[in-house]
Formats: C-alpha cells, structure tokens, sequence
C-alpha cells in the first residue's frame, strides 16, 4: 500500500492517530456486526429467558418464509423501479442542460437542492399530497375516474414510495450526468455531426455509449440508495404496508427485531443484508478500478 | 454547441422548466399548508394558494405551543438536529484525517490491518446492523444523550479514502522541505496538510453536514426522552397521530422548518457541494 | 560552515537491494562537489542519506565535527533545494522563506533581516508577498535558493534543481548557483544526470555507477582521464568513441593501423578518442578510413557521423571544413584512452 517516500519515524504517534476511528470502527460496527452473525445462529424462546444455538437453522427457516421471499422480491421490484426513474429523469434533464449555456447554473441550482432533503421528509411530502382524502393528487385522480388509496391498495403503495424515493435521488444522478456529459469532447460529436449525424443519431450513436460508464455507476450506487438509505421513505409513508406490500428488506430487519423481537431472524436478515452490501461494493470498485485504466 | 436548432433548444427549455416544477411541486405544497388554517384540511382538496395563517403556524411550531402533538418546541428539535449534524459532520472530518494522515505519512505494524478495518465500515451501514448496534449503544448507557446520537455514526470510510488521496497527491517533497525546515509530523499537519487540505474539508463538511441532518432511524432508536428529539425524526410522530386528523398546517411548517438548513447549505455552497460528492464517490 | 566525509557509507534496502555501497567521500569545507551519474546510480539515494532523509544502513557520515547518521534532518545544520522546488504553496514567498527560522524559534526581526538580505542577493524583494502559484519557473527556483540561503546552513544539497527549467534558463540560472556559492563559501553536494551541467559548476566531479563510486577528481582531469569505459561514454559531449582493437607486445591493432604503445600485455581492448581529436588526415598521414552516414552542423561545430569496420564514430570539426562521403581521419596517437575490453578499466 502507498505511503509517502520518506515517513515520520514515532513510535507512538500513528497509533494515536488512528485509534479514535479504530475505537468507533470496533465498538459500533465489528463487535455489533460479529453479534449478527452469531446471534443469526441462535434462537430465542418467547420470553428472552432460554437461547439455543441452531446453526443455520434461522437461514433455512427465512428461506421458507413466504413473507421473507415477498419481501425480497418487493425490494427487487422497488429497487429496480426507482433507480430506472431517477437514471432516465436524471438524463434526459442533464442532457437538456448540457445544451444551456447561460442559463446551466440556474437550472442546475434549481434542480440540485432535492438532495439535501431528507429521504424522511421526502416521504412526508409525497404521502401529503397522495393523500387520499384531502392529497391533490388522488382528487385529480379522482376526476379520470382512478380511486387512488395506498393505505389500501397494494400497487398505489408501491408507486407512492418509488415515486418518493425517485424524486430525492433525481438530483444526484442529474450532477453526475452533468459530469458525465461535460466530459465528453465536444470533437467527438462535432465530428459526428459533420458525418451527417442528427441530434437524435448522435445521442444513441455517441452521447449514450460514451455515458455507459456513469450510468452503471449511478445503477450501482442508486440500488445501494434504494435498499439501505430509503428505510426513513418506506417508515415515513407506508411502514412496510398495506399487506407487506412495501415491506423492503431493510425495513424488515428493523421490524422483526424492534417490533416483532424476533432477534435470530433478524439476525440472519442482517448477515444477508451485510452479504448484499459487500458485494454491490465490491462490483462498485471493481468498476473503479476499471474506470481508473481507461 | 454542434449546431443551434430553434426547436431542440425550446424542447430543452421546456424539459428544464417541467423538472423544476416537478421537483418544487412537493415543498410548494407544504409551504403552502403551512400558511393555513387547521381548519382548511377537514373537507375537499389541499389549497393551492397561499393562506393567512403562516405566522401563526410558525410561531407555534417553534415554541411548542402545540402541545397536544409534541411534547417540545421546534426550536429544541432544531437545536438538538444542529448538535448532532455538527457533531457528526466535524467528528468525521476529524478522526479521518487523523487517520488518513497516519496511514499516509507513518509505517507501523498493523498499518495494513488497521486500513482494512477502516475500509470495512463501508460495507455495514447502519440500517444494517441496526439490531446490535443498538443494543451496543444501550449497554454503554449511551441511549438518550449527544454522545450516543453523533458518536457511533462518525466511523467514515469514504472519508479517510478521500484524504487519504488528497495527501498522496501531496508532493513527497513537501514533507522532506518541512523536516529540514525543523517541522515534526505534527507541526507539519497544522502548518502544511491542514491548509492545503482546506477546500477539502470544506467541500466533505457540506456533504456530512446534510448526512448528519438527514439521520433518520438513528435517532428514532436512541431517543426515547424528548428533549434529544431531532427535527426530521420528530415529523414522524407528529404525522402519526392515531386517532385525530393530523394537524397538517403544523406538520408543514416542520417539514419546511426541517428542509431548510441543509437546502440552504446545498444553494449557498453549490460548488463545494458538487465536489463534495463527486470527491467522496471516487 | 563544515566538511563532509561519508565512510563506506551504503544503504540496502528490505530484499538486499543495495542502492548505494561503501562509498567513501571526503568533502571539503567550502568544496562544490557533484555527484553525477545515469538515473538509478544511486546519487539521490546518497544525497538524501547526508539529508537525513534516508536512513543510512550501513557506514557513517559526519557533517563538521558531528556523526549525522541518527540525527533528524532539521538537526543536521544542512538546507536542500529540491527538484520540483517544494515551496509550501498557501504560503507567501516571504512565509516559505522564514518557515525554517521560525520553527528555529529565531527572533522575528533576525527572521526579517535574513529574509530581506536573502531577497535582495537573488532579487526577489519585489515578490516577497506573492504566493508561489504567481511566479515564474525560475523566479520559484530562486525562492527555493532564497530558503536555502536564509538557514546559513553548514552545507547546501542540491537535488537535480534545475532540471524543471527550459534549456536557456537552466544555463543561466547555472551561473548563479555557481557565483552565489563563491560567494558565500558554504560546502554543497549538487546531484544532477547532466554531464554538462556537472562539469560547470564542480570544484570536483563524484561519477557514480550501479550505487558505487567509479571516479572521484576535478572535472578536467576526470575529462581528460576517464577510469572506464563508462566514465569515458558519460562525461564529454558528443561521448567518446570507443573501437575495438588488440593489445600485442606493446603493439596497438586498431582500424587497420598498427602503432606502439607504453602499455604492456596482450589483450583484447577498447580504444577511446575523443571526437574533438579527430581531424582529416593530411595526404600520407596514416588514418582511419571512415565512411560518412550524416552530418549535424551546430553552427560553431560540426559533427561528422561516420562508420569505420561498422563501428560507429563520431567527429568534431570546425564549420568550414568539408566533409566527405569517404575521408582517411587521423587522430594524436599521444591522447589516446585504452581500455580493457573485458574489465572497462583504463589501461595507460
């Protein structure tokens, strides 16, 4: 690993350096992830009072769980869901910018501040105005005949909370497009253009196999966003309803273990979880690395 | 620009014009709940246009005097979300590039190890481990309290690896030329990495300032007691009022209330922000 | 002010690579010694070990009466001036130049007078309270000079320092370096690749080789006496010719001529000549009968590339003198350099 040529000589001094960040790293993220784990293969009776280890037993029984399989695929659906509608809003709104001269920065400040909102209150917003009785948009609803009630039905609980958690994450997405397409030598579609490409030729022929690389990484990192940092979103609008509905992966640990004290379930859910983070970060470096060799 | 077509640019405009409606629309409309009467909610639709009430809901939230809804006033919420944003944004700045500045500038046994631990916190966010996670923070007596809202969220590995980069990218030389000039690893920290590393831990400071603000579940679990609730925490139990209409004109003037720090953070620094977040992905 | 004297000095690093071995060097006070060489001979590494920026593994190096070996660099009384110069960027030129002082805990009105003298000696009083973004490659050089000088140190290191600069500024800024240092009298180590630049500026000339010393002396003498073959390829521009020729009973074969020599033995050896010594033979001298590949006229000089036996050769004439496509070159029999071909070693 890559230090500096030369190097202070203590003894003493880098341990004391890196201690405080090792301190917190060991006490809150490897002694409670370490208790996951262990805890994942254990089972506690009704009352707290006995455990017993039973291997992989809290695996095996997620596994057949209906409700666990609903919620995976729920968040499969979500997942998928929302980052699709924040990549495309997020590009076609980058692209409609890249062609601004003045009038770029104006925009970009008017569309970038959603990201300092908080995925909570993105999700009190969202859930306001659907609300059923009083929201504006179920009363629009309403007018072409469409009974919008997510409380009640599956779908429309669905839609709000991908409806919610896109809006947050269109800004994100929008700067690095941003990014992505000022980076991109104006020769190339110059050249293009003298080839007798139009603009909608040249977006698919050169714009859009140029972006690949910042659209995978946002895909990366927006499936990231959508299974762990929306958990407030799905809190916030439906808590996991109606009928589990809603109830993504995240949110079911949480409830399992604070509200349903089921801890080896939860348990096992979270080593899962954990299984899922390491390697969408593990994808996210590889394609880092690649990034860096181009 | 390859060419000017009249008609891509008006197309473009309006693309812009629709995203920026869409993505005000929401907080439009809270504004403008905010602005109204409890009593507007009780029948038909939402108002569009701004009410008369605004000051009131304002003032109200802000002192607590709706008390059959929330135990404190708004301005306790938003002191205590200030605290542990700060907390966390200064606390995360501070251990990493320690860190950082170690694992760059020493070899010693374990340093290897000691990067790999680091490198780990990446992979458990806390929605993750949040089971025993919590139970760690209860058995340390650290539930309800300042320390136990900012402290087990201020591990960072994103930002260690961004100072980390920033002090490779400083000439080695730089480090040699202080030593003759008789600085030992701490005076050259505080007198060359600290201002070089400047704009960097300006541009991490507006990222991690929003992060902390924005903490959710976090402080829902650790604060039972009132008096530590936080601003975006708190509009959660405010809308869930289980047998009464919410009081939407309060709720609103919250949700505004809560929105506003960072938002004004993200407007007045735009440029340190987009490096922020384009650094801290790297 | 103070000598230097390295005693079998050498630094192996983890895996048994020796970058520098059991170089022994003894500096006067007041000398300009240059220690030059390809990249990777080793010369950084040894000045970096009298800088206290490299540990010394093996060997001792004493700066005035003191061992240095396990002193830090602050403490070995020495001022470097880097390649890329190393300013401290947020600083002003004056901030840059007084940091040292200060952290020396000299009194802020000695701290000016050094800094202002310092500025006034290199002209740079004018930008004093720039930062080092706002000046030029050479202006930058000489702040980082200007650091140097405000320490009064024993010794100066200078690490290949004008490497950075355009060719023209690299030649001037060369003759500064070289009066300043008369000025003042402080004893410096300059490390640099460039021959020329070597020969220049030193009282004497250190050749280093694969981390050992290969010759030590006064450029002229190591000019006109080179130890090796690769001493003889390294100093001098355009390099030595080196041809291949037999050692016979104090008989030298080389290119079709025979002649003797005041070396004993019989060997297989290789024939230096300087192409500075090379000329057109006169009608009837003996000489090498060369064939021309090109000419590269520098306008004081001119260069004839030749062959000889497929040999390369290169010779200097002056600018008016014709080249041929076959010409007959003669050259001092007197000045010639041999060298064992199996050794690399100077045998006359």
């Amino acid at each position: 690993m890559q230090t500096k040529r030369t190097i202070f000589r203590n003894l003493w001094l880098p341990y004391l350096l890196v201690a405080p960040q090792l301190a917190i790293t060991l006490i809150f993220f490897l002694w409670p992830a370490g208790q996951a784990v262990w805890q994942s293969f254990l089972r506690e009776d009704a009352f707290g009072l006995k455990t017993t280890f039973i291997g992989l037993g809290n695996y095996e029984r997620l596994l057949d769980n209906p409700e666990y399989l609903n919620s995976l695929k729920v968040t499969a659906v979500f997942s998928i869901s929302t980052a699709t509608l924040a990549i495309v809003l997020a590009l076609v709104l980058a692209l409609a910018v890249d062609r601004m001269l003045r009038s770029a920065r104006v925009y970009t400040t008017l569309l970038v501040w959603p990201y300092a909102v908080a995925p909570a209150i993105a999700g009190v917003l969202w859930w306001f105005i659907f609300n059923p009785t009083i929201g504006i948009l179920p009363y629009l609803l309403d007018r072409v005949g469409y009974d919008w009630n997510h409380s009640l039905i599956k779908r429309d609980a669905m839609i709000l909370v991908i409806i919610a958690a896109a809006w947050k994450q269109v800004s994100y997405n929008f700067l690095f497009f941003v990014a992505g397409l000022q980076a991109i030598p104006a020769s190339m579609r110059e050249a293009a253009a003298i080839d007798g490409a139009g603009p909608f030729k040249r977006f698919w022929s050169i714009t859009l196999p140029l972006l690949s690389p910042t659209t995978f990484f946002l895909l990366v990192v927006n499936v990231v966003y959508t299974m762990f940092d929306t958990f407030p979103v799905i809190d916030a609008v439906t808590s996991g309803g109606p009928a589990q509905a809603t109830n993504i992966l995240v949110y079911k640990v949480y409830r399992d273990g604070f509200v349903g004290l089921n801890l080896g379930s939860s348990a096992a859910q979270s080593v899962i979880l954990m299984a899922i983070v390491i390697s969408l970060t593990v994808i996210q470096f590889r394609y880092i690395e690649r990034r860096v060799t181009y | 620009m390859v060419e000017n077509q009249r008609w891509l640019n008006i197309l473009a405009h309006l693309v812009l014009i629709a995203g920026v409606l869409v993505v005000a629309f929401p907080v439009y409309i809270a504004f403008i709940a905010s602005t109204h009467e409890p009593s507007a909610f009780v029948s038909g639709v939402v108002p569009l246009l701004p009410g008369s009430n605004a000051a009131n809901s304002y003032a109200d939230v802000l002192t607590g005097g709706v008390s059959s809804q929330m135990s404190v006033p708004i301005s306790l919420m938003l002191k205590n979300s200030m605290i542990m944003a700060l907390s966390i944004a200064i606390g995360k700045i501070v251990i990493s590039i320690l860190s950082a500045f170690a694992i760059v500038y020493f070899r010693f046994p374990f340093r290897q190890a000691a990067f790999w631990m680091i490198f780990i916190t990446l992979m458990l966010p806390v929605e993750v481990r949040i089971v025993p996670t919590f139970q760690v923070i209860s058995n340390l007596g650290m539930l309800n309290s300042y320390a136990g809202l900012s402290i087990p969220l201020i591990a960072s590995a994103t930002a260690t690896f961004l100072f980390r980069q920033v002090f490779l990218t400083i000439p080695d030389e730089l480090m040699e030329a202080a030593r003759i000039d008789g600085a030992g690893p701490l005076k050259f920290f505080k007198d060359i990495l600290l201002p070089l590393s400047r704009t960097n831990i300006a541009a991490l400071f507006v990222i991690l300032f929003i992060y902390g603000w924005n903490q959710y579940i976090w402080p829902i679990l650790v604060t039972t007691d009132d008096k530590y609730q936080t601003i975006v925490a708190g509009i959660k139990r405010m809308a869930d009022v289980v047998d009464s209409e919410p009081l939407w004109n309060y709720i609103m003037a919250t949700s505004v209330l809560a929105m506003l720090p960072p938002v004004v953070v993200v407007i007045m620094m735009q440029r340190l922000f987009v490096k922020g977040l384009v650094e801290t992905e790297k | 002010m103070a000598g230097i004297t390295l005693e079998n000095v050498g630094k192996t690093y983890a895996g048994d690579v020796a970058a520098v071995a059991d170089v022994n060097l003894e500096i006067n006070d007041g000398e300009f010694v240059v220690l030059v060489g390809p990249s990777g001979c080793g010369k950084s590494t040894l000045l970096r070990m009298v800088a206290g920026l490299e540990t010394i593994t093996e060997g001792r190096v004493t700066i005035g009466a003191r061992v240095v070996n396990n002193l830090e660099p602050a403490d070995r009384d020495i001022a470097m001036v880097f390649q890329n110069y190393a300013l401290y960027p947020h600083m002003t030129v004056r901030q840059n130049l007084s940091y040292g002082l200060k952290n020396r805990r000299m009194p802020r009105d000695e701290i000016t007078r050094r800094v202002d003298e310092a500025a006034g000696i290199l002209e740079i009083g004018e930008y004093l309270d720039r930062k080092p973004r706002a000046l030029s490659g050479g202006q930058r050089q000489r702040v980082a000079m200007g650091r140097a000088i405000v320490r009064e140190p024993a010794a100066f290191l200078f690490d290949e320092p004008l490497s950075n600069l355009d060719a023209k500024l690299r030649v001037s800024m060369r003759g500064e370096i070289r009066s300043l240092q008369k000025r003042l009298g402080t004893t410096s180590v300059y490390v640099t690749h460039d021959q020329l630049e070597a020969m220049t500026l030193a009282d004497r000339l250190v050749v280093l080789r694969g981390g050992r010393i290969e010759q030590i002396g006064a450029p002229i003498e190591v000019y006109r006496r080179p130890v090796s073959t690769f001493v003889a390829g390294f100093i001098g521009s355009p390099a030595m010719n080196l041809l291949p020729g037999t050692l016979q009973g104090g008989q030298l074969h080389v290119g079709g001529q025979s002649f003797a020599v005041e070396v004993a033995g019989n060997e297989k050896v290789e024939v230096g000549i300087r192409p500075e010594d090379l000329r057109p033979a006169k009608s009837g001298e003996p000489g090498l009968a060369v064939s021309l590949a090109y000419v590269e006229a520098l306008g004081a000089q001119q260069l004839g590339h030749f062959r000889v036996d497929g040999h390369p050769l290169v010779a200097a004439f002056p600018p008016d003198q014709l080249v041929h496509d076959r010409m007959s070159l003669a050259f001092d029999r007197t000045i010639l350099h041999l060298f064992s071909a199996e050794t690399g070693k100077r045998l006359n």
